[in-house]
């Protein structure tokens, strides 16, 4: 690894003088070059305005660069998949690159399961551009008509028989030759794709058991130096005096930065970095104090904010019927990366080389920029893969603060954050809470639906300023502008009720630092909802998967929950979502044991019927889907982030517990595939009816209803005993 | 403290190091002989990320001091490799594709090939128990259980 911060050319990255190289945009520095970003600061851009470039070189190798990144969800293999199907060659031909601000294109973030939807589209007319480029190639060379030809494997064919058969790498040009794709580059339909919907071995996943995978906390620069930070107890705070003899013998190898309430301590060795950190003593000073945690729920309710009207539909005050009331509340919780954030920083005169495992490397590259006070176009991002993320976590704030440490020290800085840094300054995933009414008709119909949620904003990433950044804050930054994205997310349903009236409240300001965590608002939302259904489906003495039927006139909605009806039974629990209420349909069907002494909840089995249209590998799919029932039982069971007034008090595995290896039930997915269907994303979709099914199960077992996440054991035994 | 030299026997090779004796194994592995498969994942031994294996006992290499390590073999993910090739347990885990990050991983295959080494056909709750102090957050769980059963029997 080198560790000079030049900023390399995407043409280094191709092997060989010769390529044919196309590009996606309107012109073609645009596509490829360095470029100010148009896309939205949330989700993926349309092909429209997001670029790609796909490369064929002599050798017959296929280089694509997108803006997504590999967040250990398989999906480099499933683009891989992808494009050798569209392209028409080996699977094994194609590299990815990904997230680098200097050769790969702005996708914006990798965000919202939306990479393979969305985020593939470009690649797609890349690729199909190329397959027609050398048809035309290979017709000019043979003076034939292009009709004649296909391609098959890597080769140009002819369609009739054997007579024609030129492999792609003979036709690459001489040089390399750039173009453009135009706007009517007709794709295959997927159904004569062959690669995709097959279950490819992922390509990260032999490096990620012999050792040998690049982590971004296994990136080493040359005479590079290890920091580590020194929180504050709480944001506001600043450190008005650092007793540098309190370091000992160390204080002659350690280097001690501040600015503000910014301190880290810097060394080049890691253990001496690692004691330091332990034992510099700060006086901290000022910063309101946070919230009592059993205040959380007044101030919530106290918070300013904003009230946007999601759906208005019919009067519900002039429904008549039994009317039901029920409050639920959601924590804040830890995206509890199992690695801490790492990154890694050469500031130099002129330029600016990051390290990073971000979810978003352009939008990091410009608040770092804002940060040290450079230009944009002096800052390189280069995306390596982290721990798991599952949104936003400390990543960005990691690679700021060696950015930090390193414009201050002159030096290449690696900056790991500890067990106790992630798990108390992660951004955090928002608490949220849902006042919910509805009037059941006399045919057991739910006749009015009103919904009255309360969250601070989901979307907390870097976004071109220094405030978004963790170290912005430190050296003395206020809070950003809240961008109100993601609380909404779910908070309508896709059941068919006449009268509703959703209304969600955009906090203003959050006692904790909120930002993306898997599903969003989405998850808290449909905990809410689909809870709630249930108490309407009891009430109206109906069946919980009939009750949902009767409201879903969508075939494909029926669809999920007849996949798992068979796994229902009594003292079992249900729940159902159509993803941000147009993405992925899940239904799932839990089953638990409740202790009723120690009010203990032992998973046993979860079923999951899925339908996210397209399936591109069934195996990495059923992956991610398993990982979200465990992720979302997790979140449901045992998580939410303590504090007390001086500051967050959950630091590490005890204080923050999720789920272990003897907690984990059986799980049977049920993949209900449809390849005429546009693919839809699946990142999410499951975690988000994990809470309310398991509430669901407690309830149909033990008639105590669940609102509050998490369903610890005394919450359990409250719950019983009301 | 100051630096002392340690003679270290790390996946069958002996590893002069010098260093300050109260280093944590974990950074000896990682910062001194370019190990970087066990992973730093907390400090505290609560993760397991960092597993390792003394004379093929799984241990969390971040809180053991290198001066405590002695004539103990020390085995890493890296040292699993029977003539070049991955072990039947990793093996086992490529086939069920069982990682997505993968962050944990190498701690939770030393774990369990030290289970298996002492254990060669665990029931599904020796292999949970085993694994009981080994964190994933992605999820990987039931594939990891599934991967070590059917590797049971086979050399680790």
């Amino acid at each position: 690894m080198s560790g000079a911060a030049t900023s390399l050319g995407r043409r280094d990255f191709l092997a060989g003088a010769s390529a044919l190289i196309v590009a996606i945009g309107t012109t073609r520095e645009a596509a490829i070059g360095e470029r100010p970003s148009e896309t939205s600061p949330f989700g993926t851009a349309t092909y429209a305005n997001a670029d790609s470039w796909l490369a064929l070189d002599a050798n017959g190798n296929v280089t694509v660069s997108w803006g997504k990144v590999e967040q250990g969800t398989g999906i480099e293999t499933a683009i891989a998949q992808i494009v050798a199907d569209e392209l028409d060659v080996p699977f094994d031909s194609v590299r990815v690159l990904q997230g680098d601000t200097d050769r790969t294109p702005d996708q914006g973030y990798t965000a919202g399961s939306q990479s393979l939807s969305a985020g593939a589209i470009p690649v797609r007319r890349a690729a199909a551009f190329v397959r027609v480029t050398l048809i035309q190639i290979a017709a000019q060379r043979l003076n034939v008509s292009a009709d004649t030809l296909t391609t098959r494997d890597g080769a140009v064919v002819s369609k009739a028989g054997p007579q024609v058969h030129l492999r792609y790498a003979e036709l690459v040009p001489s040089g390399r030759v750039n173009r453009i794709v135009p706007d009517d580059v007709v794709l295959k339909p997927v159904s004569a794709y062959q690669v995709v919907r097959k279950s490819i071995p992922r390509v990260d996943i032999p490096a990620k058991l012999d050792g040998s995978y690049r982590y971004v906390q296994n990136v080493r620069i040359p005479g590079m130096m290890h920091a580590r930070m020194v929180h504050p107890q709480r944001l506001g705070q600043v450190a008005r005096a650092i007793d540098g003899a309190s370091l000992g013998d160390l204080r002659s190898r350690v280097r001690v930065v501040h600015k503000n309430a910014f301190v880290a301590v810097v060394a080049q060795r890691e253990w001496d970095a690692v004691q330091a950190a332990k034992l510099l003593k700060v006086t901290w000073a000022g910063g309101a104090p946070l919230p009592a945690e059993n205040q959380l729920d007044a101030v919530l309710r106290a918070s300013a904010g904003r009230d946007d009207v999601v759906l208005n539909k019919g009067n519900v005050s002039s429904a008549s019927g039994k009317t039901l009331r029920a409050t639920y509340h959601w924590p804040f919780q830890s995206h509890g990366s199992i690695g801490p954030s790492c990154g890694l920083a050469d500031v130099r005169e002129t330029s600016v080389t990051i390290w990073s495992g971000t979810e978003g490397s352009f939008f990091l590259k410009r608040s770092i920029a804002a940060l040290l006070g450079r230009s944009p176009d002096q800052v390189v991002v280069r995306w390596v893969e982290g721990s798991g993320a599952y949104g936003h976590n400390g990543a960005d704030d990691a690679a700021a603060a060696a950015a930090i440490v390193s414009q201050e020290i002159g030096k290449p800085v690696r900056m790991q954050w500890m067990r106790y840094d992630e798990t108390a300054w992660d951004p955090k995933g928002p608490a949220m809470l849902f006042d919910l009414e509805a009037v059941l008709d006399a045919d057991g119909r739910i006749g009015a639906w009103s919904f009255h949620g309360r969250s601070p904003t989901h979307v907390g990433r870097p976004n071109g300023t220094a405030a978004t950044l963790l170290a912005g804050r430190l050296t003395g930054l206020g809070p950003p502008t809240p961008f109100f994205v993601g609380g909404d997310r779910n908070a309508a349903t896709n059941y068919d009720i006449p009268k509703q009236h959703i209304v969600l409240t955009n906090l203003t300001s959050s006692p904790l630092r909120p930002s993306s965590l898997r599903g969003l608002g989405g998850t808290a939302n449909t905990f809410a909802n689909e809870s709630f259904v249930d108490e309407l489906a009891h009430a109206a003495g109906a069946d919980p998967i009939a009750f949902r039927m009767r409201h879903l006139s969508d075939p494909r909605a029926q669809a999920v929950l007849e996949a798992v009806r068979p796994a229902y039974a009594a003292g079992r629990g249900v729940a159902f979502v159509r993803y941000e209420n147009v993405n992925a349909y899940v239904a799932a069907v839990v089953d638990l044991d409740v202790d009723r002494s120690s009010g203990a909840i032992a998973l046993r089995h979860v079923w999951i019927a899925h339908d996210c249209g397209l399936v591109v590998n069934p195996n990495g799919l059923r992956n991610q889907i398993e990982g979200n029932v465990i992720q979302g039982s997790s979140r449901a069971l045992r998580e939410r982030v303590r504090f007390a007034p001086a500051g967050v008090t959950s630091v590490d595995w005890m204080t923050y517990p999720i789920l272990r290896f003897s907690e984990v039930p059986e799980i049977d997915v049920t993949l209900v595939d449809r390849p005429d269907q546009p693919i839809m994303g699946a990142g999410e979709a499951t975690t988000t009816v994990m809470a309310p099914a398991i509430a669901n199960a407690v309830f149909a077992q033990t008639g105590a209803r669940l609102r509050d996440v998490p369903f610890t054991p005394d919450a359990v035994k409250a719950a019983l005993l009301r | 403290m100051s630096d002392q030299r340690f003679e270290l026997k790390v996946n069958g090779r002996i590893s002069p190091v010098n260093v300050d004796p109260t280093t944590p194994l974990l950074y000896v592995l990682r910062d001194e002989l370019e190990l970087d498969g066990p992973h730093f994942g907390c400090g505290l031994a609560q993760c397991g990320a960092c597993t390792v294996q003394l004379d093929g006992v799984a241990v969390r290499s971040c809180v053991i001091p290198v001066s405590a390590v002695g004539t103990q073999e020390v085995t890493t993910i890296e040292g699993l490799a029977v003539e070049g090739k991955m072990s039947a347990l990793q093996t086992a885990l490529v086939e069920a594709q069982a990682p997505q990050c993968g962050y944990c991983m190498p701690g939770i295959t030393m774990s369990a090939s030290a289970l298996l080494k002492e254990t060669p056909h665990p029931t599904d709750a020796q292999i949970r128990q085993a694994l009981d102090g080994n964190l994933c957050r992605c999820g990987s769980h039931t594939r990891v259980l599934r991967a070590v059963k059917a590797a049971a029997g086979s050399p680790t």
